[in-house]
């Protein structure tokens, strides 16, 4: 408490250490003045440049690692070969089609998946009844590691594409069944009773009040299960692939191509940067109305 | 009960509801006890008169209001309102909260207007949206979330949203009780000029003394739980009143003496 009033009976100009403190002297009055932490005032270098200076230098060594003979290709190929394998890939449209096979299996099984998740999160969310019956199982069934599952899944559905959907929809179905659920739980009663003044109907009320209530929740759901989308992928695309980046990582393999590997490596982590930028896009539109959401 | 010497404006007496109170108990379950609240409670309102319940914290007068809104049903006696013994909440007798409780993801003019939406009467009348936001004075903050407004502006835009039903009574639940003391004065002149513009009927449970004498015509004053009324003090001045008004200051003694707190005067 002290240092809050020492720092208040300092005079406003001196508050600001930096540069702020000699730039322009309050004119009377407690008016607001933009403080710039000293951190931030710059040292000549830009803040991105410096954060990008630390991948650079290990993408440098890296490349000298391999050129000197070090990291030997068949361990693992140099940032130039790298390249020029993605080039080649890209060039003959393999890459391409792989990563829309893969893009297309993750999507299909989030949208089984999720749907099942939402909805079942919606009938034990809004009825007592549904609660009962769907919660306990859904609640036993989350903790079993889906990964666990692939035996049986293969011999549910064979080795075609059936059992790698089934593994992304089963992986999706839970955080999105959890977050939906428990956001509909949480909604703040009061509104609920404002809604009822209002002279809501029932259908009215899950609508406007309820569902938009448990909208933030959803999403963060939602985040979770992309990300467990693309691990199932990468677990699933194992089991017998013949398309997908998936399957060209099980044939580099078996050609000790090990710079193809990388390539693939490379392609989920962009894929999953793209769907985390548009799970950030749905956020930054549909939770405007959030005070705490500062931006992505 | 002697007559009031004000009304409201003649033009719109009509509009208000007349609300009857007969015997009515209620009780809640504490932990497997019944914790009895209201203790046959019973009186009548004028249709378009202002009326105040005053009592101690947790009195019960507002779980009163929470019947008289239906939100809950009373456990003994009937409250009517017209004649009519009140049913499930209807937007005819809206209840302001304490709190604004906005709905965040609303703009200020979605949130005033989803009673009409629910109603599906939102497309022919618009313009009692913008209306009830210009009565409030809040014209020009239309596409405001309401994190971006101010304690007192969201618990105007709660007041639009009542309002814009054309409610025929208006239950208000502490509604300045959180605001800043100068907000508070502000707002308390301006819900004397909605209700005598609205011509409804008003109910205001507030245990702030000198709010229920300077907004109300008609004060009723609650003893500690369970509730029954220990006084009905009438308010025989005109508006616009002065908050320095040597009556006034003679009512508050009166209301602080029911309340068992004479001798701080």
């Amino acid at each position: 408490m002290s240092s809050i009033e020492t720092v208040a009976s300092i005079p406003l100009p001196l508050r600001g250490r930096g540069k702020t403190a000699s730039a322009a002297p309050c004119s009377g009055g407690p008016a607001l003045q933009r403080i710039t932490p000293v951190s931030s005032a710059g040292h000549g270098i830009p803040r991105w440049a410096r954060r990008l200076s630390g991948p650079l230098l290990l993408v440098a060594a890296w490349h000298l690692a391999s050129i000197t003979g070090v990291l030997p290709g068949e361990v693992l190929a140099g940032p130039s070969t790298v390249l020029s394998s993605a080039a080649k890939l890209i060039a003959t449209g393999e890459l391409q089609e792989a990563m829309l096979v893969s893009l297309r299996r993750a999507l299909t099984g989030l949208a089984i998946g999720g749907s099942i998740g939402i909805t079942l999160a919606i009938v034990a969310g809004l009825f007592r009844l549904g609660e009962d019956l769907v919660d306990a199982p859904m609640q036993m069934m989350r903790t079993v590691p889906n990964v666990a599952l692939i035996p049986l899944l293969i011999i549910w559905f064979g080795i075609g594409e059936a059992p790698k959907i089934a593994l992304i929809a089963l992986g999706t179905a839970f955080p999105l069944y959890l977050n939906v659920y428990a956001g509909i739980r949480n909604v703040d009663s009061t509104l609920v009773e404002a809604g009822r003044t209002l002279g809501l109907s029932r259908a009215a009320m899950i609508r406007h009040v309820v569902l938009p209530g448990a909208l933030p929740s959803a999403l963060v759901g939602l985040r979770y299960s992309l990300g467990i989308a693309w691990l199932a992928l990468v677990f699933g695309e194992q089991i017998n692939a013949t398309a997908g980046i998936g399957y060209l990582m099980a044939n580099a393999r078996e050609f000790f191509q090990t710079d193809v590997i990388v390539v693939c490596l490379v392609v989920y982590a962009f894929l999953g940067l793209a769907v985390d930028f548009t799970v950030r896009t749905l956020e930054r539109i549909f939770l405007a109305w959030r005070p705490a959401f500062s931006g992505a | 009960m002697v007559a009031l010497t004000v009304e409201a404006p003649a033009a719109y007496v009509a509009a208000g509801q007349r609300i009857d109170i007969e015997k009515v108990s209620h009780q809640f379950e504490l932990e497997g006890e019944p914790l009895p609240v209201l203790d046959e409670v019973g009186f009548s309102v004028e249709p378009g008169s202002f009326v105040a319940l005053l009592g101690p914290s947790g009195c019960g007068k507002s779980t009163l209001l929470r019947l008289l809104a239906g939100l809950d049903h009373p456990t003994e006696g009937a409250l009517k309102v017209d004649g009519t013994v009140v049913g499930d909440p209807d937007p005819s007798r809206i209840l302001v909260f304490q709190d604004p409780t906005l709905f965040p993801w609303r703009t200020v003019w979605d949130n005033v207007a989803l009673g009409l939406e629910a109603q599906g009467i939102l497309k022919s009348s618009r313009h009692r949206v913008d209306k009830a936001i210009e009565l409030v004075g809040l014209g020009g903050f239309d596409k405001a979330y309401p994190h971006q407004l101010s304690g007192g502006m969201a618990q105007r835009v709660a007041l639009a949203r009542a309002l814009v039903n054309e409610p025929r009574l208006l239950l208000l639940d502490e509604p300045l009780g959180k605001l800043d003391s100068l907000t508070r004065l502000t707002m308390q002149t301006e819900l004397v000029k909605l209700w005598q513009e609205a011509g409804l009927t008003a109910v205001l449970v507030t245990h702030d003394v000198e709010e229920a004498l300077f907004l109300t015509q008609r004060v009723l004053i609650f003893g500690p739980r369970p509730a029954r009324i220990v006084a009905d003090i009438t308010v025989d001045l005109p508006y616009p009143r002065h908050r320095g008004d040597p009556r006034l200051a003679e009512l508050r003694r009166e209301a602080l003496g029911h309340l068992g707190l004479a001798a701080t005067w």
